[in-house]
């Protein structure tokens, strides 16, 4: 006799779901077949001549941005950088999709697409840099701090939607994270507690293939990162995360669903990361040259320029104001990095509570006491 | 005292209507201990949510509605059950503020159902305060009294600091006339429940009814003991401490949580450092012994009581 056998045969309870329940059939729900594209299908037509261009200009200054970063470390004026390059079709949709009045939620990767909602861009930097934690006002420019922890800032967005539709604001909050954030348990908290709330959320998924070293493979068995949110009663969406206009309209799409209160959605970009993890990373040992030369092709600035002037709809003064605004940029960036940063030690006290405790202020005036000595020495 | 939470909860929610509830089983049910009681029926099932079961995802949604201007009171249903929650009180409640060089506050008030005494099974009377007072940004406090349960309580929620408000278990069910127009002291001060002269037990919580009964019983062997109430170990109330064992020049503190790397180490040290030229004898320390939480019908070997406290005493009384 096994415990099995003392199973109850006593009638089916009454607290079964009714007609109320659980969705009974997940197919709207699914994700898309095949990875969403525009360029190259008769959809691009469809689109807005200004966005299109809008979008190419912001790629081609984002890649620059990515460039000077990472040679900045090389000098060692940026302690570390995780460039985005070829996932900026992502990081410019995941800006150009929200308006003023809504709230991004960055992972560390998302620099461009921060900078893409107006913040300053070194102000974007001062995380990697060094000398503060978040160099922007994240209220003044409805962007959240850079989040290193992976997916918890994806609570943090299904909040803040939440309580602006509480309040009767038509916001809508984008959370971005990577392929690897989304094996977290506080990614599954978001999605189930988004769901629940019917808050208007939007979350981006940034598949690059690679979490550090580990590929896909590893870390999910999923068909798709965009079924997952299936199971949580939302509609999952695949695009091809190097097209920007694809990745544009889906975003959109689903914003204007969240805005509309119709929901969250979960969007799964395929895109692929160009350079290692951050520049402190070693890539050949975890992937073929080949591989990475395959993604070039598919690159997300290549292929727009190439789309829109097959269109007729990109020409050469638009591409050269385009490379003259990222090196005026670059040049910006060596300029400001160029110089140290100014540092106020004491700072170090101010803002950890609203007002300091006995012992922040004592610990502040020992640390005044020792600069004192050391100036005066 | 839990009507005494339940009437702060509801005073609040009438006076600032940005306060929202919200935890596992705090809307209908009113809490596993009807802390919340009534309280989604006034105020409906948006300002006094059913959440699901996941306490990494309360909080962190109590975040994002903290950035948008909200006051979440979040409840955590039992001690051991807030560590899922870990992550987002160390890494985001508690460093909101600082990363963000003071442009987003993160008023949320965090309250916890913690300690033992009242035969709880596993995971249901631990002790964490040492956890959230080592992390900076934190404010935590805990109640010892009906009136600090409702006075602190309240101090909590308007705080514009995120505070863990611990609430000793097993002083729920404690009870005194609750006068809720008289002032308590502030959030960061400590309070003399008991002046005497022999040696001071410096307590807080769920350990205070305790320590004042031991107080009456040292009557019998002629010790005048004071007895001191912290109510807030962040911040730590410093002056009051030192100043009450300065006059006193012995001390004992008393708590439940386990003792190796426990708050009680943190006070030893602290007094000593400013009190040691009037120390007659070292700072003692009585706690719970350093083990998990013991099984219900093996916790009153655990608990400090009267007699251990009494034992201490004794030991400090050698130098006459
Ligand atoms: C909670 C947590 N665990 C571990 C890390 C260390 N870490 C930083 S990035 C990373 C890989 C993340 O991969 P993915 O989510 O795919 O994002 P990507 O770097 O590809 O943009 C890891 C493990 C972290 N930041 N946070």
């Amino acid at each position: 006799m096994t415990v099995l056998d003392h199973r109850p045969t006593a009638p089916v309870p009454p607290w079964l779901p009714d007609a109320t329940g659980p969705r009974t059939d997940p197919a709207p729900l699914l994700p898309d077949d095949a990875p969403y594209r525009v360029l190259g299908t008769p959809k691009l037509a469809e689109h807005d001549p200004e966005l299109l261009r809008e979008l190419y200009h912001r790629l081609v200054v984002g890649r620059r941005y990515n460039q000077q970063a990472t040679t900045l470390t090389k000098q060692g004026r940026l302690a570390v950088y995780p460039s985005s390059t070829g996932q900026e079709a992502c990081e410019v949709a995941a800006a150009t999709v929200l308006r003023e009045e809504d709230w991004l939620f960055p992972s560390y990767r998302d620099t461009l697409a921060v900078v893409g909602r107006g913040v300053d861009p070194l102000a974007a930097l001062t995380l990697l840099r060094g000398n503060a934690h978040t160099g922007y006002d994240p209220v003044a420019t409805r962007t959240a701090p850079l989040c290193t922890p992976l997916a918890t800032q994806a609570p943090h967005a299904v909040g803040l939607a939440h309580a602006a539709r509480l309040r009767g604001d038509r916001v809508v909050a984008l959370a971005m994270l990577g392929d690897g954030g989304t094996s977290e348990g506080d990614f599954h908290e978001a999605l189930n507690f988004a769901a629940v709330l019917n808050a208007p959320v939007v979350f981006l998924v940034q598949n690059n293939g690679y979490a550090i070293s580990v590929p896909l493979t590893k870390q999910s068995a999923a068909p798709t990162l965009a079924h997952k949110a299936v199971g949580y009663g939302m509609p999952g969406r695949l695009v091809d995360g190097n097209d920007a206009v694809a990745v544009h309209q889906v975003l959109a799409e689903a914003v204007e669903r969240a805005r509309t209160g119709g929901g969250p959605t979960l969007v799964e970009a395929l895109t692929y990361r160009l350079e290692a993890h951050t520049n402190a990373d070693d890539a050949t040992r975890y992937r073929v040259s080949e591989e990475v030369e395959a993604w070039r092709e598919h690159d997300p600035v290549s292929l727009l320029e190439r789309h829109l002037r097959a269109a007729g709809l990109l020409d050469d003064a638009a591409v050269a104001r385009a490379a003259e605004d990222a090196e005026a940029l670059a040049a910006t960036m060596r300029a400001e990095f160029h110089a140290e940063p100014e540092l106020d030690a004491l700072s170090l006290f101010q803002h950890v509570y609203a007002e300091p405790t006995p012992q922040l202020r004592e610990q502040a005036e020992q640390l005044a006491a020792e600069l004192a000595a050391e100036a005066g020495a | 005292m839990a009507q005494a939470l339940n009437a702060a909860l509801r005073d609040e929610m009438r006076a600032d209507p940005t306060v929202h509830l919200l935890g596992e089983d705090v809307g209908t049910l009113g809490g596993v201990f009807r802390i919340t009681d009534g309280l989604a029926a006034e105020f409906g099932a948006d300002r006094c949510l059913d959440t699901p079961l996941a306490e990494a995802g309360i909080l962190g949604t109590a975040v994002g509605m903290a950035m948008y201007g909200l006051r979440p009171v979040v409840e955590m249903q039992f001690d051991a059950f807030a560590y899922p929650a870990m992550e987002q009180l160390v890494s985001h409640v508690a460093k909101m503020r600082n990363r963000t060089a003071g442009k987003l506050a993160l008023p949320i008030t965090v309250r916890i159902p913690y300690g033992g005494g009242i035969g709880g099974v596993e995971h249901h009377s631990d002790s964490s305060e040492a956890y959230y007072a080592s992390t900076p940004g934190l404010h935590v406090v805990t109640p010892a009294t009906v009136a600090d349960a409702y006075g602190l309580l309240r101090a909590s929620i308007a705080s514009d600091d995120p505070v863990i408000f611990l609430e000793p278990k097993r002083l729920y069910w404690s009870k005194a006339e609750l006068d809720t127009t008289a002032a308590t002291e502030p959030i960061g001060r400590a309070v003399l429940r008991r002046a005497g002269r022999s040696a001071v037990l410096i307590t807080y919580g769920p350990s205070l009814p305790v320590c004042l009964e031991a107080a009456e019983a040292a009557k019998a062997e002629g010790w005048d003991l004071a007895v001191l109430d912290l109510r807030s170990l962040v911040p730590f109330d410093d002056a009051t401490v030192a100043e009450v064992v300065r006059s006193v020049g012995r001390a004992v503190v008393v708590h439940e949580s386990t003792g190796f790397g426990g708050v009680g180490a943190e006070i030893a040290a602290r007094v000593t450092e400013r009190c040691f030229h009037h120390l007659a004898a070292p700072v003692l320390r009585v706690t719970g012994f350093d083990i998990p939480y013991p099984p219900p019908m093996l916790e009153h070997h655990h608990l400090p009581g009267v007699d251990r406290i009494l034992d201490a005493v004794a030991k400090l009384q050698w130098e006459d």
